[in-house]
């Protein structure tokens, strides 16, 4: 934790409570992490799980903003991630677009459908909202299914590699790269965002939205603008993912890989972004090794996360910080 | 120079009229306070002076600009800063975060400099940094800089709000019960602080329940009996006010200030 106590400012907390902290030294953990892990890797699987750990934190971290630190519930953001996935992989196979064009086309335009379909939406609150964001998914899950012609309906649909200068982007090992500067781009992002009068402002929406008008912040344009960057986010997720994968089902906009998401938010803990990453990394890989169960592994996963909410309330990180840092933070 | 002006305010909920007929006016550099029996619908009004609630009748008037049916954020950016009777603190974030997102209204807040962490965006953040941790002390809360907000104890919290509200720069502040819950020598902490702000030239719009409070540093009371109002003046006539008197006691003839802190 060296590098955590680089950086200090004035009123922020130091050494080992930064953990929780946005900024510090986390960033320089992480970059470490990536760059190391593919060396104690073993074979192509190990790459695959390692891809699909970065590729769900990449989600996890961006909806994190939404849930945590805005404190606006979404059981839909696995239609965002679908819509990612599917917008890239129709453009570029029954288009012709070239990979590099048609995934950051795809992850535009569900910036603006989040645009879109946030204004109306984000008015409501609470379960309301929970209500709202799940039909989102739904309607999504069932488009993907329906429009089979398009998508290829249930069976899902092949998606053409990703080109760059001339070859294709092949083998776990490349992928691992790409996902993994993602992944590190994307909490420099987060960390950004919060410890800036943006992400105060979303706090303090969450915190108390009353105040926060008093405080003369629009909560409304707040809501709006983080709902699409985390839907941005998902998408961008998405479009890696179909390119990476492949192929690509309507299983990716199911309600359950919404709620996954969620899961995973809040298990590795709300309002941090650290939280997000180890949350979406614990649950990708606690299935791995709950094969031993065999038949029983559903419920050993079930009884994992009731354990875990009742030693770690607050989730992994937040709780742990908490422990480690004493009673001021 | 008037700065806020409120003609023929009115407000009910179902068929209870809280607010009816209401017309006052703040003038700068003053404290109004707005005193009342329980129930008189004095949070009903300062809601209404801030946005929450909209009222059915009336207008608002704040530095010239008609302000009424506006949404709170709205308010702010015309100069108008509150606390809360009961606290609305943003307990998710340490007590210097509190502050700093007071000054919500005058940093940049476009997201491409937030999401990059351009150079310009860490002084802004330093500044304001250093702006918070000033206001903080001048409220007297040096001791809880470092803080969690849900680790204060009420009175530190009471301030905290205080300084939130300043940290906006408004050009008239509300306090809700800034007293409220308060032990003795707490509330004649928050008395001196409301003093210093008036000497200041801060322009205060105080609610309260502390006669001896109200007593001292008002330069006009406002008397609110059943959302209308009974009397408007210096405290010392509004004390010895007859009807006043009978509002808050029957009839009975006693001086306010001294059965007030009874």
């Amino acid at each position: 934790m060296r590098a955590a106590a680089i950086v200090s400012e004035p009123g922020v907390v130091t050494g080992w409570r930064r953990l929780a902290t946005p900024r510090g030294g986390g960033l320089m953990l992480l970059a470490v992490v990536l760059a190391v892990l593919p060396a104690l890797l073993p074979n192509a699987f190990f790459f695959d799980v390692a891809i699909l750990v970065a590729l769900n934190a990449i989600v996890c971290v961006g909806l994190n903003l939404l849930i945590g630190y805005a404190g606006q519930i979404s059981l839909g953001h696995a239609g965002f991630y679908a819509l990612g996935a599917y917008g890239s992989a129709v453009l570029a196979a029954q288009h012709g677009w070239p990979a590099w064009l048609s995934m950051p086309v795809a992850v535009v335009a569900v910036g603006l459908l989040a645009l879109l379909v946030g204004r109306p939406t984000l008015r409501l609150k609470g379960h309301y909202l929970a209500m709202a964001t799940l039909g989102l998914g739904v309607i999504v899950s069932i488009v993907l299914t329906n429009e089979d012609a398009i998508t290829g309906g249930p069976d899902g649909m092949a998606v053409p590699p990703l080109v760059l200068f001339g070859r294709a982007v092949q083998g776990e090992a490349v992928w691992y790269g790409i996902v993994a500067a993602a992944l590190w781009l994307t909490v420099w992002l987060a960390l950004n965002l919060i410890a800036s009068p943006v992400g105060r402002a979303l706090r303090a929406l969450h915190g108390s939205e009353v105040a926060a008008g008093t405080a003369g912040i629009d909560s409304a344009r707040y809501k709006l603008q983080v709902f699409v960057i985390s839907a941005v986010i998902a998408a961008a997720a998405g479009a890696l993912t179909a390119h990476y994968a492949g192929f690509v089902t309507p299983a990716k906009a199911s309600f359950l890989h919404s709620v996954e998401f969620v899961i995973m938010v809040v298990f590795g803990g709300m309002a941090s972004v650290w939280g997000a990453v180890i949350g979406a990394a614990a649950l990708t890989l606690l299935p791995q090794f709950l094969t031993v169960f065999e038949d029983y592994e559903t419920m050993v996963f079930g009884a994992v996360l009731i354990a875990t909410m009742i030693f770690f309330p607050r989730g992994i990180v937040p709780t742990l910080a908490r422990i480690l840092g004493g009673d001021r933070r | 120079m008037t700065l806020l002006a409120v003609q023929g305010l009115a407000k009910g909920f179902g068929g209870l009229r809280v607010i009816e007929d209401l017309s006052f006016e703040v003038e700068r550099g003053t404290v109004h306070s707005i005193i009342g029996p329980n129930g008189a619908g004095k949070t009903t009004l300062l809601n209404l002076m801030t946005g929450i609630y909209v009222p059915e009748a009336g207008r608002i008037r704040l530095d010239g600009h008609d302000v009424t049916g506006q949404p709170p954020y709205r308010w702010a950016a015309a100069g108008l800063g509150r606390t809360f009777q009961n606290l609305q603190v943003f307990f998710n974030m340490s007590a210097l975060e509190n502050v700093m997102t007071g000054r919500h209204l005058r940093e940049g807040c476009a997201l491409l400099p937030a999401l990059l962490r351009l150079p310009s965006l860490v002084r802004a953040e330093a500044r304001c940094r250093a702006t918070a941790v000033e206001l903080m002390q001048r409220v007297g809360l040096e001791a809880w800089i470092d803080a969690r907000a849900d680790a204060m104890p009420y009175g530190a919290l009471k301030r905290l709000e205080i300084a939130r509200a300043l940290a906006g720069e408004p050009q008239v502040l509300l306090l809700d019960e800034p007293a409220a819950g308060l032990n003795a020598t707490e509330a004649r902490e928050i008395d001196a602080l409301i003093r210093r702000l008036a000497t200041e030239g801060t322009t205060v719009v105080l609610v309260e329940h502390n006669m001896r409070l109200v007593m001292e540093v008002s330069d006009r009371v406002l008397v609110l009996d059943r959302g209308r109002k009974l009397a408007e003046g210096r405290p010392d006539a509004v004390a010895t006010d007859a009807r006043v008197i009978e509002a808050y006691l029957g009839a009975e003839t006693e001086p306010l200030p001294e059965a007030a802190d009874a």
